[in-house]
């Protein structure tokens, strides 16, 4: 099986990923005008679909060649360490939320609010919640996809190992676990209720659909890709989604849905990967592939450079961008809450993400690790391509 | 609220407005301002033939977001004022308002107490306050939703309307609970089921963007908290009536 080569790094994965971390950065700041321009508004998958897919296709891309350069446990123990660094990451963004909620719990008081109160009382057991915390079942808001992504990730070890060998069983075993998750309802308990948001047993069909994709899997179905018959069904797919979605607003247009249809059709369930979700992420896809081929000199422009970057530096930007939604959100809150603060909020923060993710790079280059200057063996740069 | 929502309100504005007219003739000034968006999108026909028979019992289900005690003991929470202007809206109709709010409680524990609750008060119209505790608790939105369709399904069948009252909104701590899930499968729910969704989330932000209220500042007392219950009570006394008004024209399906 040809791999490819280090030079080939395909620039539409970092400019996707990187617009993805501007959509999630975007959607976790509450009542955000600029939501507007987020996908989920649109039709049945968001920005997690499009992270989630990348992150397993540049996983594959990185570690597949480290596997077969240096083995299976050289590269297994890196992709372990790269989970561990995630973990860190989460717990760091964790101690930020409760450094956050602690102060609101102290500084704000109002009767009116005495139900919503209730976030609060994890603080009161402190013993109970950093533990369950740290075991990754307490999940505070907008906190779910960092775990998601560490499961994931310490399970594909011998799964890139049977993808690089048979990909299309390994394949197959992903496809047959998020049937199985479905059928069982298996999923991973959450604390103090509940379950994960992001279900691992279901997403890992995504992840390693991404993964398969890198190892040679797009090359195969790219004659399927680019026919115009999937670009079509692909174009009436997401026109039926923008119309589903259009009947959850206005009432009335609801009647031109047909019973069997809402029947077969609800929940479209995200925690665990609806299928819904699934063939909307692919069809946004298959036409995205289309209109973005891999040689598109538009890659090389500046303008879509600041994207590019962030993409190429995703856990760091990925986390930086959950902080930044809160910070934006307490200054709305402190400050001002009118459209033009949330349009400034929104701009000055994914200015600074392009700001640090250039200076990430910055400090790649000087300490000779960025993707440029070392190809070879895969620099933090592209490892860090993880999330 | 989704951005999108706001795009195609405008769409429902003609049918809004009428709703506007008759709200801002009656109310305060303080209220007004909601107006526009608490036009109800179903009708109400057991509600209609409850004044039709001139006695309007309604049951309101809640949690902690549904009581509010005054500094003199007296409850000062939005049911009161549902009661009281409903009284003065329908003079010869005697209306009772009766309110089983426990803290604290998920969807799916109402829904479990509603078949008690109905045969105890024997309501035309049930106001479902929940979303805010199966929130906080961290509850599968999807149990969520199905426990909302088990209690349409409950309530239809004792012959009483449903209100559905989503989350309020509370800035402060707007980022550290995640209520979208359960806010979109409370409207999901109304929308597929023909109930009436009283959108208390997008009313009381339009307040505090307006500046009617200021909701992200802090207080000890309950001056701001008895203005804002007030005027969701009396907002939902307009919904009422203007869904028992709607009943016979939208009651397809509800009979």
């Amino acid at each position: 099986m040809s791999l490819p080569k280090p030079g080939d790094r395909d620039l539409r994965l970092d400019l996707f990923r990187g617009l993805a971390l501007w959509l999630i950065f975007l959607d976790h700041i509450p009542s955000n005008i600029v939501n507007w321009v987020t996908i989920r508004n649109y039709g049945f998958s968001d920005a997690t679909e499009i992270f989630v897919f990348i992150s397993g296709y540049t996983a594959a891309f990185v570690y597949g060649r480290a596997m077969r350069e240096h083995g299976t446990v050289i590269a297994g123990a890196r992709i372990l360490k790269r989970a561990w660094q995630v973990y860190v990451a989460h717990i760091f963004l964790f101690a930020i939320y409760t450094a956050e909620i602690s102060y609101v719990a102290h500084s704000f008081e109002n009767p009116l609010y005495h139900e919503e109160m209730g976030i609060f009382d994890f603080l009161q057991q402190p013993d109970i919640t950093l533990a369950q915390a740290m075991l990754l079942k307490f999940k505070p808001a907008n906190m779910d996809v960092l775990p998601l992504y560490i499961v994931l990730l310490a399970g594909f070890p011998p799964m890139l190992w049977l993808l690089l060998r048979l990909p299309a069983t390994a394949l197959g075993l992903s496809v047959l676990l998020y049937v199985l998750t479905l059928r069982f309802d298996w999923n991973i308990p959450a604390y103090p209720n509940g379950n994960w948001v992001f279900n691992p047993f279901a997403w890992q069909m995504l992840f390693v659909f991404g993964a398969w994709c890198a190892l040679g899997g797009a090359k195969r179905l790219s004659a399927v890709i680019l026919s115009p018959i999937t670009a079509g069904l692909a174009a009436l797919f997401l026109a039926f989604a923008f119309f589903v979605v259009l009947t959850w607003y206005i009432p009335g247009l609801d009647a031109f849905v047909p019973r069997w249809l809402e029947d077969w059709m609800y929940p479209i369930d995200k925690t665990n990967l609806g299928m819904l979700r699934f063939l909307h992420f692919l069809s946004l896809a298959v036409l995205t592939v289309r209109v973005v081929p891999r040689d598109w000199p538009g890659l090389r422009s500046r303008w879509l450079r600041p994207a590019i970057v962030c993409g190429q530096h995703s856990l760091e930007i990925f986390c930086l961008g959950v902080f930044l939604s809160f910070a934006a959100h307490f200054a709305m809150v402190e400050i001002n809450q009118g459209i033009g603060m949330q349009i400034a909020m929104s701009l000055l923060g994914i200015v600074i993400m392009i700001a640090t993710a250039a200076l990430i790079s910055w400090y790649k280059g000087i300490e000779g690790r960025s993707p440029r200057s070392r190809p070879g063996p895969p620099g933090a740069t592209l490892v860090g391509g993880g999330v | 609220m989704r951005p999108i929502v706001i795009a195609l309100l405008c769409a429902s504005c003609a049918s809004a407005a009428v709703y506007a007219g008759v709200a801002a003739a009656k109310e305060g000034n303080e209220c007004i301002v909601a107006a526009g968006s608490v036009a109800p999108d179903f009708g109400m026909p057991h509600v209609a033939r409850a004044i039709a028979k001139k006695k309007l019992d309604i049951a309101v289900i809640g949690s902690a977001s549904s009581e509010l005690t005054g500094p003199a003991g007296t409850n000062i929470a939005y049911p009161t004022w549902l009661e009281e202007t409903l009284r003065s809206l329908l003079p010869g109709v005697t209306v009772k308002v009766t309110t089983y709010a426990r803290p604290r409680e998920t969807a799916s524990e109402m829904e479990a107490k509603l078949a008690r609750i109905i045969s105890e008060s024997k309501p035309a119209l049930v106001v479902w306050q929940t979303g805010t505790a199966d929130a906080i608790r961290g509850v599968d939105p999807e149990d969520f939703r199905v426990a909302l369709d088990d209690g349409v399904d409950k309530l239809r069948a004792s012959d009483a309307d449903v209100v559905f009252m989503n989350m309020q909104y509370s800035p402060r701590t707007e980022a550290m609970l995640a209520v979208t899930a359960y806010a979109d499968a409370m409207r999901i729910v109304a929308l597929k089921r023909e109930a009436v969704l009283f959108d208390r989330f997008t009313i009381m932000r339009r307040w505090n963007e307006s500046g009617v209220f200021d909701l992200y500042g802090a207080t000890r007392t309950t001056n701001i908290a008895e203005r804002v219950h007030d005027c969701l009570g009396r907002l939902l006394a307009d919904v009422v009536v203007a869904g028992a008004k709607l009943a016979p024209v939208v009651s397809r399906g509800t009979e």
